[in-house]
């Protein structure tokens, strides 16, 4: 690993005498998930509660006509079968619009559809039943009579004055436009030895959790209270939302959060059929149950992607690249989502191209494009994925149009690591990255020159490698720049408290929560650092609004860095704390004792003094035996939130080696590197893991995923025969090494590291495919990369 | 006709008898009916993997089976595996690499790839490949899995020797 | 997404089971291996009135060798295929295809006659049954059937089977001495249904196809035997007469467009499994390098 600045303070807390900090050590409580004894929300069960499912619209645009249920609500175990007009009673619509998205407009969207359906999926009618088999019988027995409304599919003509306007209040099927312009774009083409120009096209991808969406709500009537198990990113989120629309106060909601089989961002938005279960529950009283199946979740999940973007970048024949520029158009489904807005991506594509460069010219235009398709929003690696594979593929055609290797144009424009802090010409502002150190690494570990070689020696025997290069730069530690300053209720910040417990153990709740990242493992690592308390020792509680510090939860790449160092802060007072009462005890001075090993021990020679176990039964069974005076505050709590960066950016570089078959246009992925800058790694595997998930969410996008729809909205392809997600037979191994610049904001020094696997593996397959067919003189700029573009492009077929 | 029907069959070595729906599938029996949970129903057409169980030694998609198929077999799930201890190794081999996140996909994969080791005493790891392609992750991006199903096969091989 | 409610079944013999099937008529499905009944009654896709449970008949099962036919029972699994010495000696082809159907769990349960009966167009095992000349035999009360494999398929899930009869074996001719197989298809991950695949059997003397059959699979209704492949049996192979065949299979082709692949990319594919299958069987592998179309 490469350390680009000295650590912060040589006896900072991160290195204190075993220490955890960097270290690789296996996540608590995995046996749980070994052995199948999780308790996710697919699994769990109340008394008395019902299990609701979905009529859903089998078109993309239609008025409802009438809704007769009467054959319905007779069938057996049938509990009520509701529509939007009755349910319209309990919970209140909602729009999915933020103020600092200047422009940014939505319809109202309801629980379920009143009069009218705007996608194929959206629900017309819930059924609650006993089973969840009785209630998809009887959901076969609910007649919906329906006339079908033109569907508004094609982004490219939506804007169009012969399409229908989709919301007519709107008055057309913009969401939402930004343009942005920076220094002299006009000027540095003119300027430039060459102009190169490509549309980019991106297929619509969607999460594909595992485990579905699930929720089960639960209203107590004679507490007035509601207490909602969901799979969530964002428990405190859900539990403002849910208050809001349900006419209820925050502490009115609890939202209990167990395991979560897979999010990826999937499961940090609020869903119309989730709030139905909410609604549902206080409706009829009891707790109420919805897991979407797999076909409900190819057609109601957040979509993703789906841009098709314009690019132009200027290169002078010495490499130098004049400018930037793009036009880049997306669709986002009917409404834009709630309460993140569908506008986000668009406008963090205009956000992060050409990031890594130095180049100060640079001209975007994102519009955002109403549609009659499932809604799009935040999917991991939220616009990262577009913006890089733009800013690389248009990197990568300049190098090849002045014959230049795409190694050395990128060492040639890439922003210099002693350069920092800077600014990209989008504003967005660097405390500290490692462009180059990465690349240099990454050819290191790759052999770059060797694979060259190899490459040009297997083409003589009809073998097309490819070699793809993606520098990127990543968006983590949010603050409140992200939703906050807009109006979003969604904290930027997390707290953690601690406590010692009377045996001398630590009881950890913090906000942020855990999907399987290591959430719960990295918390306990840096407290038991912190405190000098063994990892076992630490319990941690999270996703659970009665019992966790308000915060913003784990989405964005943002556990580690905020949610760490409130841990971090919390455990520091505990620590300071805990020493000043064994002072006290031992008749010492603080500053003469510190805990290492579970022990009060002495500053000057390690020698233990007192157990932490003998020091908690004092404190909580013998506090008449301290000195007057003393009252013992055996548990702190802290928050953080980044203030002076809005983002913690993070760089990396990845590298595919790949082979495509000419001539069957199938794509072979031999290898693949990533080298990553999260700054102060807590847990290297950890790291390391999140990369290689997060990587191979990219290569699904680049070679199979895609949500195809028909030109009537129609989804055909929602099951898992025919959404092809990646599987094990054809992933390559990954190698993962790191550049570790930490971040100055925290003491901790930690930055995200969720969203750079998936941010630059696309964009280094499709230049690596692209590599590979350069002697057939064809260049692919559209995803997933399937055999038919790829024998399109080679004029095979 | 389409009355409950009577079943009998071995879950994790225990007798079990129930009066069953034809329709109800095994994944839905082991879930609902015995609370089995750590059987993971995650796409019930077949193409996930996350309900993978045992019927009889040989590996099954409980989606793709109904509760009355089952009758007079032996089924085992990732309960019965882990309280056998028969896949120790293999969990702790999981746990050491980090060989899962979320842990939805876990008890079908550690199932699939105990069926592998059983039957291939040195399996290269596009052969694990190959024998986990059925089974769908999200998270790990495979090789943390790959590697501790490697790792475990070797290990099995130096403590016959 | 549960199946809708059904009556059940299990059959306790085959005169039992034709018994159920000759009183239910279509409103029954026959429940083998389930791998292909079960996702679609999940899905609600098909929801028969009663499930005839045959798993339970052993009489179905098994190889057996009569002179030079191997009579497979039609409850063979296809894990049984693949570990079959039979299979491996008389029918290198089955188990050569069976290795690319699905995945292992899948393959623990799905049968054989199953696969047959549900005619799945881009499916293996109709192909190779094709390839081989296989005979399906198949039962009714009234009595058997034995129906060349060409003849079983009529179209996408569509056989010569009616709602009454029960597929119960298939025969095929064994490998006769300096018989050669071929077996390929292009999936988009393993054990996806082919995009275009070719099961082939041929008998090579002196570097020349004394006998060829190509059985294409996934680029049409049905599997298809290739009549270009005559265009190869007793000539000299060179890549003008490769190229020739290649040309005629695909005219002789109709392939399916559908989100995976285009009618053209279909035949494309086609063309390059001839050309890698006859490269392959004659170990001639130049007459597989340079695709010039």
């Amino acid at each position: 690993m490469t350390v680009t600045r000295a650590a912060v303070d040589p006896l900072s807390v991160l290195d204190r005498p075993n220490s955890y900090i960097g270290k690789t050590v296996p996540r608590p409580n995995l046996d749980r998930l070994l052995q199948g004894r999780g308790q996710y929300v697919s699994d769990l069960e109340l008394p008395r509660m019902a299990h609701v499912v979905f009529l859903r619209s089998p078109y993309a645009h239609a008025k409802i006509v009438a809704i007769n249920a009467d054959i319905a609500k007779r069938m057996p175990g049938v509990i009520s079968v509701v529509t939007g007009r009755e349910l319209e009673a309990v919970i209140t619509p909602w729009v999915g619009v933020l103020s600092h998205l200047k422009g940014l407009k939505s319809a109202p969207q309801y629980a379920i559809a009143i009069d009218r359906v705007c996608w194929q999926g959206e629900a017309v009618a819930a059924i609650v039943a006993t089973n969840r088999a009785a209630a998809e019988d009887a959901m076969e027995k609910v007649a919906v009579d329906y006339e079908e409304l033109e569907a508004v599919t094609d982004m490219r003509t939506a804007l169009d004055p012969s399409t229908p306007v989709i919301h007519p209040s709107l008055g057309d099927n913009l969401a939402f436009e930004r343009i942005h312009s920076a220094g002299d774009v006009d000027h540095a083409f003119s300027e430039s030895d060459a102009v190169v120009e490509a549309d980019f096209v991106f297929g619509r991808h969607t999460g594909v959790t595992l485990e579905p969406r699930a929720v089960v709500a639960d209203w107590n009537a004679a507490e007035a209270r509601l207490t909602i198990y969901q799979g969530t990113q964002a428990p405190h989120m859900v539990q403002n939302i849910a208050a809001l629309h349900l006419g209820l106060k925050d502490a009115q909601v609890r939202v209990v959060c167990n395991d979560v089989g897979g999010s990826f961002g999937i499961k940090v938005h609020i869903y119309a059929d989730e709030m139905a279960t909410y609604a549902l529950s206080k409706l009829l009283r009891r707790p109420v149950k919805f897991v979407a199946d797999r076909i409900e979740s190819f057609n109601t999940d957040i979509h993703a992607r789906d841009h098709r973007c314009k690019g132009r970048v200027g290169v002078r024949q010495d490499g130098t690249i004049t400018a930037f520029e793009i036009d880049d158009l997306t669709g986002i489904g009917p409404y834009s989502m709630y309460p993140r807005t569908s506008a986000i991506e668009a406008n963090q594509v205009v956000n992060l191209v050409g990031g890594p460069y130095i180049t100060q010219n640079y001209r975007a235009r994102a519009r955002v494009v109403f549609q009659n398709k499932n809604v799009m929003c935040q999917y991991r690696a939220v616009g990262h994925p577009i913006a890089c594979s733009v800013t690389e593929g248009l990197v990568d055609l300049a190098a090849a149009k002045i014959g230049m290797d795409p190694v050395e144009i990128r060492r040639r424009n890439l922003i210099a690591d002693n350069a920092y802090p800077c600014a990209s010409p989008s504003g967005m502002k660097f405390e500290q990255l490692s462009h180059h150190a990465s690349l240099a690494k990454l050819l290191q570990m790759m052999r770059y020159d060797a694979l060259r070689t190899e490459q040009a020696a297997l083409r003589k025997r009809n073998i097309h490698r490819g070699i793809g290069i993606a520098s990127f730069i990543e968006v983590t530690n949010p603050s409140a720049a992200f939703y906050g300053v807009g109006g979003a209720k969604i904290s930027s910040q997390d707290g953690v408290a601690v406590r010692m417990d009377a045996q001398g153990s630590v009881i950890c709740q913090t906000s942020i929560t855990e999907q399987g990242q290591g959430s719960e493992s990295l918390t306990a690592q840096i407290v038991g650092s912190v405190l000098g308390v063994s990892m076992e020792r630490v319990r941690v509680i999270l996703g659970d609004t009665d019992n966790t510090p308000y915060g913003g939860g784990t989405w964005a790449s943002r556990g580690a860095g905020i949610g760490g160092e409130a841990a971090l802060q919390a455990a520091k007072i505990l620590r300071s704390n805990i020493v000043d009462v064994a002072a006290a005890i031992l008749q010492s001075n603080p500053a003469a004792l510190d805990i290492v090993d579970n022990h009060v021990v002495n500053t000057s020679d390690g020698v233990p003094r007192i157990e932490l176990n003998e020091l908690a039964r004092i404190v909580y069974f013998r506090p008449d035996t301290l000195p007057p005076g003393i009252q013992p505050e055996l548990m702190a709590t802290r928050h953080f939130v980044p203030r002076q960066y809005p983002f913690a950016f993070t760089n990396g570089v990845q590298a595919s080696w790949l082979e495509v078959d000419t001539d069957t246009g199938f794509v072979k992925l031999l290898k693949h590197w990533v080298v990553e800058d999260c700054g102060t790694i807590i847990n290297p595997q950890l790291v390391d893991e999140q990369i290689r998930g997060g990587v191979v969410q990219g290569l699904g996008a680049a070679l199979f995923e895609k949500c195809i729809y028909d030109e009537r909205g129609q989804l055909i392809n929602a099951n898992m025969a025919d959404y092809l997600v990646p599987m094990s037979g054809e992933m390559p191994d990954i190698e993962v090494a790191h550049v570790v610049s930490p971040t100055l904001e925290s003491e901790l020094g930690a930055k995200g590291a969720g969203e750079a696997g998936t941010a630059g593996a696309a964009a280094a397959v499709a230049n690596a495919v692209n590599d590979a067919l350069r002697p057939f003189g064809a260049t692919i700029t559209e995803i997933p990369l399937t055999p038919q573009v790829i024998l399109t492009a080679l004029g095979r077929i | 006709m389409t009355a409950p029907v009577p079943v009998s069959l071995l879950v994790n070595g225990d007798p079990v008898e129930a009066i069953v729906l034809p329709r109800l599938n095994l994944a839905d029996f082991l879930r609902d009916n015995l609370k089995l949970t750590g059987t993971h129903v995650g796409c019930e057409h077949g193409v996930c993997g996350a309900c993978t169980v045992r019927v009889n030694g040989e590996i099954v998609r409980s989606c793709l089976i109904l509760a009355v198929q089952a009758q007079g077999s032996s089924v085992e799930t990732i309960e019965g595996l882990s309280d056998s201890g028969e896949i120790a190794d293999l969990q702790a081999a999981f746990r050491e690499r980090n060989a899962l996140q979320c842990g939805y996909c876990t008890p079908g994969m550690l199932i699939t790839a105990q069926d592998l080791l059983k039957h291939t005493s040195a399996p290269d790891r596009g052969a694990i490949r190959d024998h986990l392609s059925g089974n769908y992750c999200r998270c790990t991006g495979y090789q943390a899995i790959v590697d501790a199903v490697e790792a475990t096969a070797r290990a099995r091989a130096e403590r016959s020797t | 997404m549960k199946a809708a409610a059904f009556a059940y079944a299990r059959a306790t013999s085959v005169a039992n089971a034709l018994e159920l099937l000759a009183a239910h008529g279509d409103r029954a499905k026959v429940l083998s291996g389930g791998q292909s009944l079960m996702p679609a009654m999940n899905l609600r896709l098909v929801s028969p009135d009663i499930v005839v449970d045959i798993g339970g008949l052993h009489e179905l099962g098994g190889f057996t060798l009569k002179k030079d036919i191997l009579v497979i029972g039609a409850l063979t699994r296809h894990v049984d295929l693949l570990r079959s010495g039979e299979v491996a000696v008389h029918a290198p082809l089955l188990r050569d295809a069976v290795a690319h159907v699905a995945h292992p769990a899948i393959r623990n349960r799905g049968t054989l006659g199953g696969s047959l009966a549900h005619a799945d167009p881009a499916s293996e095992l109709p192909a190779c049954a094709v390839t081989l000349d296989a005979t399906i035999v198949v039962r009714s009360a009234g009595g058997e059937r034995r129906i060349a494999a060409g003849e079983f398929f009529r179209g996408i899930y569509e056989t010569a089977l009616s709602s009454e009869e029960l597929l119960v074996a298939v025969e095929l001719p064994v490998a006769g001495e300096g018989s050669t197989f071929f077996f390929q298809e292009f999936a988009r991950r393993h054990g996806d249904y082919a995009i275009a695949g070719l099961a082939a059997r041929s008998v090579v003397k002196s570097g020349t196809f004394a006998d060829l059959q190509l059985g294409f699979f996934a680029v049409g209704d049905r599997p298809l035997l290739a009549v270009a492949a005559r265009r190869l049996i007793n000539v000299s192979i060179t890549p003008v007469t490769v190229a020739e065949a290649v040309a005629a299979l695909t005219d002789e082709l109709d392939p399916q467009e559908d989100q995976l692949a285009s009618a053209a990319m279909r035949r494309h594919l086609a063309g390059v499994l001839l050309r890698r299958c006859v490269a392959t069987l004659l170990s001639r592998p130049e007459l597989d390098v340079g695709v010039a179309e």
